[in-house]
């Protein structure tokens, strides 16, 4: 299981860094919402990988899950469904505006603007 | 349990949705409460500057759970100077807004401008990694939409990428927090503190790769090279008081550095020996020349106060880089200062663009109020270049000073004054086209007169100048202030002891036994 969700986590952070790097608001943005589910994984294994445990303390029980991590995940979440919701609309907004969906800054567009 | 802790954190977290809800058709009954609300924040920072002021630590438990479990709030001397330097920055900025009319220019400036606030405070008073993150989504949140205020393509583009740095940013504190976590089982900073310093040599890798990650994480905030390039055009696209506001935000960068890597990952501790000196302190000497070579090549005055904030956060992290008390003690010195000018240079920057039109640096007719600002331009300018008679200069002497004896002091005295002699070129050049040269050039006849700056926007950029005199006038008492700071920082164990063995909910058997 450990192999498994380790990989997983690698691969989706390959993907995300690669889609990053394409610098079109799209693959960006796909690319960043793929980061923040691997970073999502990440956290919530970062209390060790247990299946079927609880999280509350209880007689009888010697194995436990932890559940802070999974707290952190929450709002992890959070802010990351939010903030991917954001830079799409600025993103279209940008786009829609100079017709134009890079997302460095252009050598020719830079002279342009600086006239 | 002193609870004036919190309410720097949540006076600004009432009143952005009160002025959302109950005065947004009303930008009169804004200002008011804006201007009101960051007032009482100025008394309350002096009240926890004074409380702390003779070296004690104020501990706020959030719902009294003691401190390993629930989520603390720590003032010492270090976060109550930031605090109090950024509403002092947020009260002329703010008058600046007002006066210049940009709060007008677009919705919500002033609830978006108290959410920065919360941000900003929080980010300086929280013990607790997770809660840093936290916070430091707070202030960026609010800096997404302060940043795209009153809109336009070239500013929304900026945005963009300005947001999706900052998201790349998050996600990889994200991916430091799980490894901090993963390899020692809290966030705690104080709890941090114990449990790092316990780990065996044999099982250092998670730990080690966690502080890369982290340092690479606060690098980003504070515009250190290589990881800059998200800086000049947002700071430059961004409305003129935004990007005074922001002056403060990568010294938040600053300030992290300095909190965990003097607490949690101090120089002498084995597992991340080499990340000071080896990494920190020549990215910080490349940040101070690039930034500098930046100000003489920038074709704009925008740009240009936008590259000296790279170089000045770059003459900060070089003291800070040298970890000695010293070093941190000019560090701070240097914090407050370039805080106060980079924010009146971009305020000076935008009263040229009220009375010109545009910021190229090209020989133009003369801007309406040219000799106020003028004069203003001067002094900022000295004060940033870090000539005498301002503080720039006294700052520049406590970091040479404090690196005079470390094994790299030939680079970094060669760099700090060389690049000082380059910003100054940059700085005369930039003064001397646009307040000099206009002369010569014949106003066109037809053209509309540009209105005339507004008297509240001098008052407010002439607040700044004052405070930064004062903070040369008052050297003496500010750098033995700092380095009593410096002190605290190098002696962590009071903040432990205070953040773990005050009692609350959930404490350890022994207090309750």
């Amino acid at each position: 299981m450990e192999l498994l969700v380790a990989s997983a986590i690698g691969i989706m952070t390959a993907g995300g860094i690669y889609l990053v790097l394409r610098l079109r608001t799209f693959p960006v943005i796909l690319g960043m919402s793929l980061l923040t589910y691997a970073v999502n994984v990440f956290l919530f294994t970062s209390g060790r990988l247990t299946v079927g445990a609880p999280p509350i303390l209880r007689d009888g029980v010697t194995v436990y899950t932890d559940a802070l991590p999974q707290a952190l995940v929450l709002t992890a979440i959070v802010i990351s469904f939010g903030m991917t919701a954001v830079v799409v609309m600025m993103g279209l907004g940008a786009f829609l505006g100079s017709d134009d969906d890079h997302v460095d800054d252009q050598p020719e567009t830079d002279a342009e603007d600086g006239s | 349990m002193n609870h004036w802790i919190i309410a720097p954190v949540v006076l600004p977290a009432l009143m952005a949705p009160f002025i959302v809800l109950a005065a947004r058709y009303h930008i009169g009954i804004q200002r008011a409460f804006s201007v009101a609300g960051v007032l009482a924040m100025i008394g309350i920072a002096l009240g926890l500057a004074f409380q702390v002021s003779d070296g004690s630590i104020l501990l706020y438990q959030m719902g009294d759970w003691a401190a390993p479990f629930g989520i603390v709030l720590v003032a010492d001397r270090l976060s109550t100077l930031m605090v109090l330097l950024t509403v002092v920055l947020a009260l002329f900025v703010l008058l600046y807004a007002i006066g210049s009319g940009w709060d007008e220019r677009g919705r919500h400036f002033h609830a978006l401008f108290q959410f920065q606030l919360m941000g900003l405070m929080g980010a300086f008073l929280t013990g607790d990694l997770f809660n840093l993150f936290v916070f430091f989504e707070v202030l960026l949140i609010a800096s997404y939409g302060l940043m795209i205020h009153a809109g336009g393509n070239a500013r929304i583009r900026a945005g963009v990428q300005y947001v999706l740095f900052n998201l790349i940013g998050s996600t990889l504190f994200l991916f430091a927090l799980g490894s901090i976590y993963a390899e020692t089982g809290t966030l705690n900073m104080a709890d941090l503190a114990n449990r790092v310093a316990q780990i065996g040599p044999e099982a250092t890798v998670g730990i080690r790769v966690a502080s890369v990650l982290l340092l690479l994480v606060f690098a980003i905030k504070a515009a250190v090279v290589p990881l800059h390039f998200w800086l000049p055009s947002s700071y430059a696209e961004a409305p003129a008081p935004v990007a005074a506001l922001f002056a403060i935000m990568t010294k938040v960068g600053g300030y992290a550095i300095i909190r965990v890597y003097t607490l949690i990952f101090p120089t002498d501790l084995a597992v991340t020996s080499g990340l000071h000196d080896l990494w920190l302190l020549p990215a910080a000497l490349v940040s101070l020349a690039i930034g500098m070579v930046g100000v003489l090549a920038a074709q704009r005055l925008d740009r240009l106060v936008a590259f000296s904030v790279i170089g000045s956060m770059g003459m900060v992290l070089v003291a800070v880089a040298l970890f000695t008390p010293a070093g941190i003690a000019a560090a701070l010195y240097y914090v407050v200062h370039s805080t106060l000018a980079g924010a009146v240079l971009f305020l000076i920057s935008d009263l040229v663009r009220t009375g010109r039109g545009n910021l190229d640096l090209t020989p133009q007719p003369p801007i309406a109020g040219t000799s106020l600002t003028a004069a203003f331009f001067f002094i900022g300018a000295i004060a940033m270049a870090g000539l005498p008679p301002l503080s720039g200069f006294l700052g520049k002497l406590l970091l040479l000073d404090a690196a005079y004896g470390t094994d790299l002091v030939i680079w970094i005295w060669a760099v700090v004054l060389i690049s000082s002699l380059i910003s100054l070129a940059g700085f005369a050049r930039a003064g001397s086209v646009l307040f000099w040269k206009s002369h010569s050039i014949p106003t066109p006849e037809s053209d509309e007169p540009l209105p005339q700056p507004a008297a509240l926007s001098y008052v407010a950029v002439g607040g700044l100048i004052s405070v930064l005199v004062a903070n040369t006038v008052f050297a003496g008492p500010i750098h033995s202030y700092t380095t009593t700071i410096a002190a605290q920082l190098f002696a962590p164990a009071p903040y432990i002891a205070k953040v773990l063995d005050t009692p609350g909910k959930l404490s350890p058997p022994k207090e309750n036994n």
